[in-house]
């Protein structure tokens, strides 16, 4: 039987004047693929930072189960402020998501970069300057910074809309693999239904003041375009 | 040269100078926090003004100004649009309490460009303590915070949705950053110590791409520079400060072309 991780019940967020949600419902269980669909400022993003903890909900409620401290989250945004000049190699920057308080990486710890860079397929290029990668390697780096404490739950908020059509395939070909072998539970925001379509079991559409949330199973895009007014 | 007691003192604080500025400037230039370091060296200057007026060390009163006004700053500046704005008019008016305090202090004119432009006479063994405590102090706070603060640096959207409490690294960090300024406008003066504060840690990052390494190479332009300008001082009688700029402009400016010849081929 399936597990809850998240469940969200009665939630509203409201800025003033501007009431994003009012009363916002579903369930992300343990290893579901959810995809959050929805035109820009439906509120998608907004969601995602209200289930980060970075925005208060005026009402309802966000429920981790065991609790918000015991989830592990990694997230990987659509886009991350760094010119050509980061100095960090992909190997560095991995490594910044890797808590403690030593100021070095134990061994195990590098074993951890190591392997989220063997996952993501960057390690081979691990000393290259993040400031120098192309735009899917960037994403695959961002990808295994987020996985490297071995998240519950992966967000990949929009991580898709830069890329070309060969490499968000190639980003979610590896997301797919680890919510199957690791059982990484995933809330992949997006909108391209046909990538929502592929690699989601669950979605959540977003429509002003409505929501539809179930199962992929069955959904063909245009019924997905039908939902989500994308 | 180390024959005599003053210049012993300056390679012993201008030592720990360079150590606290190569390791924070590594920091400060990933943030972009260049602009208010600069601020900062201006609020040393009213500080050290203050101090003198009040009767203390010049070091008490940049230490006080400097720490209260980073804190100040750093909350005002929270959006970046209004930062340099807000950064400029706090500049203004500490340059101008500055002016006032040694004005009415009736302190002369040599005193004034002492504590602008630093000077290596004035160096007692009191001092090289004092400046390898605050050291001390500035080094141990970094070593317990350097994790988070590396994340929180170099990866701003990363450290914030991971849950690392950034605010505070914030402000913890700009402290950090003006106990350094007052530390070591002791030897570069008020005016200059931005240089020492982020040209060693600029020029490096071109140079290697990992956080231990840009702050070993940082600290090692930040030694050469002080030392370089230490001798060169002694032996021309010209200002030290002048020196150290002219060294850390010639590292700079060297990394600026290693990195387009390296981008080029």
């Amino acid at each position: 039987m399936t597990e809850p991780l998240i469940a969200v019940q009665h939630l509203a967020i409201a800025f003033p004047n501007n009431p994003v949600f009012k009363d916002l419902n579903f369930t992300i269980n343990q290893g579901d693929f959810l995809t959050v669909i929805g035109e820009n400022g439906v509120g998608k993003t907004t969601l995602i930072r209200a289930l980060l903890g970075l925005v208060k909900p005026t009402s309802g409620s966000i429920n981790y189960y065991p609790s918000k401290k015991a989830t592990k989250i990694g997230y990987v945004p659509q886009f991350r402020n760094l010119d050509q000049e980061y100095p960090l190699t992909i190997e560095d920057f991995v490594g910044l998501n890797i808590r403690g308080w030593l100021p070095w990486l134990t061994k195990a710890e590098h074993r951890q970069v190591n392997t989220a860079m063997s996952v993501t397929n960057v390690k081979k290029i691990k000393q290259r300057p993040l400031g120098m990668a192309s735009g899917g390697e960037k994403q695959r780096a961002y990808l295994a910074q987020a996985i490297v404490e071995e998240p519950q739950l992966l967000i990949l908020d929009e991580s898709t809309a830069s890329l070309d059509n060969e490499m968000k395939y190639e980003l979610l070909d590896l997301v797919q693999n680890l919510n199957q072998t690791s059982n990484i539970t995933v809330l992949f925001i997006t909108h391209d239904l046909p990538l929502a379509q592929k690699y989601a079991d669950h979605f959540l559409a977003l429509r002003p003041g409505q929501q539809e949330y179930g199962t992929m199973a069955g959904m063909s895009i245009e019924q997905l375009k039908e939902v989500s007014d994308v | 040269m180390f024959s005599l007691a003053f210049m012993r003192h300056a390679y012993l604080a201008g030592t720990f100078i360079a150590i606290i500025c190569g390791t924070i400037g590594v920091f400060v230039i990933a943030r972009n926090l260049s602009f208010l370091t600069h601020t900062l060296s201006e609020i040393g200057f009213a500080g050290a003004a203050f101090g003198i007026f009040m009767g203390w060390t010049a070091l008490s009163g940049m230490l006080i100004f400097t720490v209260i006004s980073s804190v100040i700053v750093g909350q005002m500046s929270v959006k970046q649009s209004r930062r340099e704005a807000s950064i400029s008019a706090i500049s203004a008016l500490f340059i101008g309490l500055g002016i006032l305090f040694l004005s009415l202090s009736n302190q002369t004119s040599s005193y004034a460009t002492s504590i602008l432009f630093g000077s290596v006479i004035g160096i007692a063994q009191a001092d090289v303590i004092r400046v390898a405590v605050l050291s001390g102090i500035v080094l141990l706070v970094m070593l317990g915070l350097y994790r988070p603060l590396k994340f929180d640096s170099f990866d701003a959207i990363g450290a914030r949705v991971s849950g690392l409490w950034t605010t505070a690294i914030s402000v913890v960090f700009l402290v950090l950053v003006a106990m350094s300024v007052s530390v070591a406008a002791q030897i570069v003066g008020s005016l200059l110590i931005f240089i020492l504060l982020t040209l060693p840690a600029a020029a490096a990052r071109y140079f290697v791409h990992t956080v231990s390494k840009m702050i070993g190479l940082s600290i090692l332009f930040a030694l050469v520079g002080v030392w370089l300008g230490l001798y060169l001082s002694y032996v021309t009688n010209l200002p030290v400060s002048f020196f150290i700029a002219a060294i850390e402009c010639i590292f700079y400016f060297a990394a600026l072309g290693y990195q387009r010849l390296s981008v080029g081929s």
